[in-house]
């Protein structure tokens, strides 16, 4: 090919269209496109659908930039040449009414799909749901479930095609929690509580992390996600609390210095209503540790929660329909 | 005696610091002998320090804008070869506490130090010689306003050697800002810098408020006003309503901080959600100031070298109206992710698609001024149709990421990141860039060399393409921003690939600043000597480049849009006054240089807790504002046979150069 002023860039381009192409056919790997659960799968069908849609607009719009500045140079004499036409009522109905009307479908979606993908919506399910409490903490994710009574670090174990409600909190900064291949994330701030409804339905370890900076150890944040069977499930809570370990307000305040990549963790018992209680404390104050307020205290932790409904609760709720703020669910 | 400040603050033990430090020291030196040696103080005190002529203000922008964009990159090319190589063990070069200052002084330096100087820059040359008057409003007031701009920027990059920047982000969220989780001086550099050029920019937005509704010559009617005029006009509007917020909302925070107050943390009832609403309530119109001048620079360009009327003006002027109003109601797009219930959501979801609507048209309106018209290929165009392209892409993925349930898995990713940057770059830089080679002559009296700024165009329209498509699908890949190493190797080569596309662009960067140096030693080659270089059709191209320090030797009267271009067709464009009138200017002043320089006192002592010092600033500040009050001898009048002479002048090159665009 002979040497032309734009070789080099067209080179370029067409060895980035390689890479790019290559990557487009690896597609089904990319994480948010190879979803696991329902709400996952529902998300990504809603960003095909959406992408859909705009490019009726969009592709246009750069076929006529590229055709109209092409027909239109200057060195093309040939074309016409009408300097003062300015204004058309024709191009104005079109390029006002196709753009709304695409607008209008898309609203639509946006509204079904905002009602139907609300995080703190239960999913529907035969199965009845299951209940893990999930605190940010410098640099990793504390998990509780309440129902068995254990607790870990980053690690949590669920059964395949059970309803999972996470509740999620901070005892530290705010994070985001989320487990792309299941769908939603939500911000754990210190507090307040958040909720994230998600399902696994096809068994496998899922990478989970926090997708909001919270300072030098975030890089690390992370923990893994397994869906298996329930026995696989019971087994592994089985492990759990062989580890003979206890999360109570002294382990707590262990836990709560900054750490990065902190090791998983195993908790065979924990401290009822710890959840709770550190919500209740972080609300109070973030430099309050939960063991600080309780020094000297027996039985502290059942005390804090079970008096103190915060007496803000109701009015902040109403601020922000939709967030249920540090309300303990008996 | 010196506050927090102790020695201890020099980083010395950072060899990338020190370098730094040494070859910013090195350069300053040498820029200081330059001037000594070449005996200029005198002519850049009285020419450019102390004027308050809104060309040279302008230009002043410009420069720190350009100096800001070498810096902004090159903490682009630290974060970008650090993700190339920090996969698995390897732990990159910068170790999370340098790199977290890296990626928010980039987030605050691009848009605050770059984007919106190099805008501000744009239409201080421009606002007052498209409305046809002789400066703005209040021209000393223009002057605090740049001093008060640049010391913020002074502020913001002595933090790398004198203590540490912030390490939260470019917003600074609490509780993470607060005192509790970040007790060193990052975040107050943060705070001051942000604070002290903020209250730049809110003056700059008055004055040019005031000098659009106020200073447009006789028979300028709203509706005949510029494209650009009115871009503008809206911008100042979401400045001065928006960057209040943005003081009080730090101010908040800087009582959290200094006084132990809890507006943003939870002890006494602090809330950490209404920091990140007030914080975007300004953060969104704040992109809409940056971005609605860039459509603005759209306009004329693409009107001008398709040598065609604008398609749709009243369509442009009433979507330009119609964004600046939605602006305001979309923040809280920014945070979906944070548990308001599906209604609100989706309020603010559709709403945010609703802006797509008004933008689109502009694409359009843009597109039918191209269609049959005679388009002159200057690289100007070639910014504007890289914008078209770019920015129609940009503008999809960001009304997906409106969609509260992609968003859901979509926010803070890399898809995030590929997103807004494809609008700004593809959108703020390119119009920025596109309006910089195009008023280039006016400002200086010649053209800038079009083959390289023509290589410019294509090396960031590529490299954008290089460096931000591998990121959208990283954010598919589910890769967080912010991140400082990782452990995925299917995510390296992508990285790798930015980092490419991130060497294109320093090569349209570096392409730039060569065409600045070639084209100024082929200045004479390249003189413009008629005023009207491009074959111009606003009021700007009418009076000579650069123009006289008073603009235009007598008012104009408008008769119609695009002015002068029907003052060309109908022949009256060259129609020599019969008499000249004495012409009011104000007087330089050395008063904004002194405001600026107590106000750096005033900040700095306040970083490091100095307090005597931060009273001797302020009251030093507000004396000599006191005392400019009483000055009555502001202002002079220029004989009407001084505007004859300098007239003359130019009537006479003109003739020389036997040139005539009227056909």
């Amino acid at each position: 090919m002979s040497k032309q002023p734009h070789s080099t860039p067209l080179r370029m381009l067409a060895l980035f269209g390689i890479v790019l192409v290559a990557s487009l056919l690896n597609g089904c790997d990319w994480t948010l496109f190879d979803p696991k659960g329902q709400v996952g799968l529902e998300e990504k069908n809603l960003i095909f659908t959406a992408i859909a849609l705009m490019l009726i607009v969009v592709i246009p719009v750069i076929i006529m930039t590229i055709m109209f500045a092409w027909k239109y140079r200057e060195q093309n004499k040939d074309a016409t040449y009408t300097p003062n036409w300015s204004h058309s009522n024709k191009i104005e109905v079109v390029v006002w009414t196709i753009p709304c009307i695409i607008i209008l479908a898309l609203g639509i979606v946006t509204w079904n799909s905002s009602h139907s993908l609300d995080p703190a919506k239960p999913i529907e399910s035969s199965e009845p749901k299951m209940v893990i409490e999930a605190i940010a903490l410098d640099w990793k994710w504390l998990f509780i479930y309440p129902e068995q009574g254990i607790a870990t670090v980053n690690e949590i174990n669920f059964p395949v095609d059970v309803p999972v409600e996470f509740r999620v909190t901070s005892g530290t900064v705010m994070n985001s929690f989320f487990i792309p291949q299941l769908g939603s994330q939500i911000y754990a701030m210190a507090g307040m509580q958040n909720k994230v409804n998600l399902i696994a339905n096809q068994a496998g370890t899922y990478d989970g992390l926090s997708a909001n900076y919270s300072g030098a150890g975030f890089s690390d944040m992370k923990f893994k996600a397994t869906a298996g069977t329930p026995a696989e499930f019971d087994a592994w809570v089985k492990k759990v609390k062989a580890s003979g370990q206890t999360l109570n307000a002294d382990t707590y305040h262990t836990l709560e210095a900054p750490t990065i990549k902190a090791p998983v963790a195993y908790y065979a018992d924990v401290t009822p209503k710890l959840y709770e209680t550190i919500i209740e404390n972080m609300q109070k104050g973030t430099n309050q540790p939960v063991a600080k307020s309780e020094h000297g205290e027996g039985h502290a932790e059942e005390h804090t929660a079970a008096s103190a409904e915060p007496k803000k609760t109701s009015e902040m709720s109403a601020d922000m329909p939709g967030m249920a703020m540090s309300t303990p669910q008996h | 005696m010196f506050g927090k400040l102790t020695l201890d603050a020099i980083p010395y033990h950072e060899p990338i610091l020190v370098v730094t430090f040494i070859l910013a020291a090195l350069g300053g030196l040498a820029v200081f002998g330059a001037i000594t040696y070449f005996g200029k103080w005198k002519y850049l005190w009285t020419e450019w320090l102390t004027t308050v002529d809104h060309k040279k203000i302008g230009v002043m922008y410009i420069v720190v804008a350009l100096i800001m964009l070498f810096r902004g990159f090159s903490d682009a090319v630290m974060m970008r070869t650090q993700l190339a190589i920090a996969q698995g063990s390897n732990a990159g070069f910068l170790p999370p506490h340098h790199y977290d200052q890296v990626f928010t002084a980039h987030g605050v330096i691009m848009i605050l130090f770059m984007a919106m100087p190099m805008m501000v820059g744009l239409m201080n040359i421009v606002v007052p010689l498209q409305i046809g008057a002789r400066d703005v409003a209040f021209p000393f007031l223009n002057a605090v306003s740049f001093w008060l701009f640049a010391v913020g920027a002074v502020l913001i990059n002595l933090s790398w050697f004198g203590g540490e920047f912030a390490q939260e982000g470019w917003l600074a969220y609490p509780p993470l800002s607060g005192l509790a989780y970040s007790p060193g001086v990052g975040v107050d550099y943060w705070i001051w810098s942000i604070q002290i050029a903020g209250i730049g920019t809110l003056l700059t937005g008055v004055n040019f408020f005031v000098t659009i509704m106020k200073m447009r010559a006789p028979g300028m009617t709203l509706m005949r006003m510029p494209v650009f005029v009115w871009t503008i006009l809206c911008t100042n509007i979401l400045i001065i309503a928006a960057f209040p917020v943005l003081t009080v909302t730090i101010a908040l925070l800087t009582l959290d901080r200094y006084l132990g107050m809890h507006f943003f943390t939870n002890e006494l009832g602090g809330n950490q959600m209404m920091y990140v609403n007030l914080i975007w309530v300004w953060g969104h119109p704040e992109v809409y100031i940056l971005i609605l001048p860039a459509f603005g620079i759209f306009s004329e360009v693409v009107s001008t070298f398709s040598k065609k009327r604008l398609f749709g003006y009243t369509s442009l002027v009433w979507a330009t109206a119609v964004i600046t109003i939605l602006s305001f109601v979309v923040w809280l797009h920014h945070f979906f992710t944070m548990g308001a219930g599906a209604d609100v959501n989706a309020f603010f979801g559709i709403a945010t698609m609703i802006i797509s609507i008004p933008t689109g048209l502009k694409i359009f309106n843009w597109l039918f001024t191209m269609f049959r018209g005679r388009i002159e290929f200057s690289p100007s165009i070639v910014w504007t149709i890289g914008f078209l392209i770019t920015f129609t892409i940009g503008g999809m993925t960001g009304v997906l990421l409106a969609v509260p349930g992609a968003d859901f898995v979509l926010h803070n990713s890399l898809f995030l990141i590929a997103h807004f940057h494809n609008v700004i770059i593809g959108g703020v830089v390119f119009g920025y860039l596109a309006g910089f080679a195009y008023w280039f002559p006016k400002s200086f009296g010649f053209k800038l060399n079009e083959k390289i700024g023509k290589s410019a165009a294509y090396c960031w329209i590529i490299g954008f393409f290089v460096a931000f498509v591998p990121l959208y699908i990283l954010g598919f890949m589910g890769m967080t921003r912010r991140l400082n190493h990782y452990d995925n190797p299917a995510w390296q080569p992508l990285l790798v690939v930015a980092f490419v596309g991130m060497l294109i662009i320093g090569l349209g960067i570096a392409f730039q600043f060569l065409q600045l140096l070639v084209s100024y030693k082929q200045r004479n080659q390249n003189l413009d000597v008629t005023g009207d270089p491009w074959n111009g059709r606003t009021l700007e191209w009418s009076t000579s480049s650069p123009p006289p320090f008073y603009n235009f030797a007598v008012i104009p009267t408008v008769k119609s849009l695009d002015d002068f271009w029907r003052s060309k067709e109908e022949g009256t464009a060259d129609v020599r006054p019969t008499k000249y009138a004495d012409i009011h200017m104000p007087k330089n002043t050395g008063v904004g240089v002194v405001v600026g320089a107590f106000s750096f006192v005033f900040g700095f002592a306040l970083i490091w807790q100095i307090w005597w010092l931060a009273a001797v600033g302020l009251v030093a500040m507000v004396v000599t504002i006191i005392i400019r009050s009483y000055d009555d001898s502001t202002d002079y009048y220029v004989p009407a046979a001084e505007v004859e002479r300098i007239e003359n002048l130019h009537i006479q090159a003109k003739a020389k150069q036997g040139q005539n665009h009227v056909q």
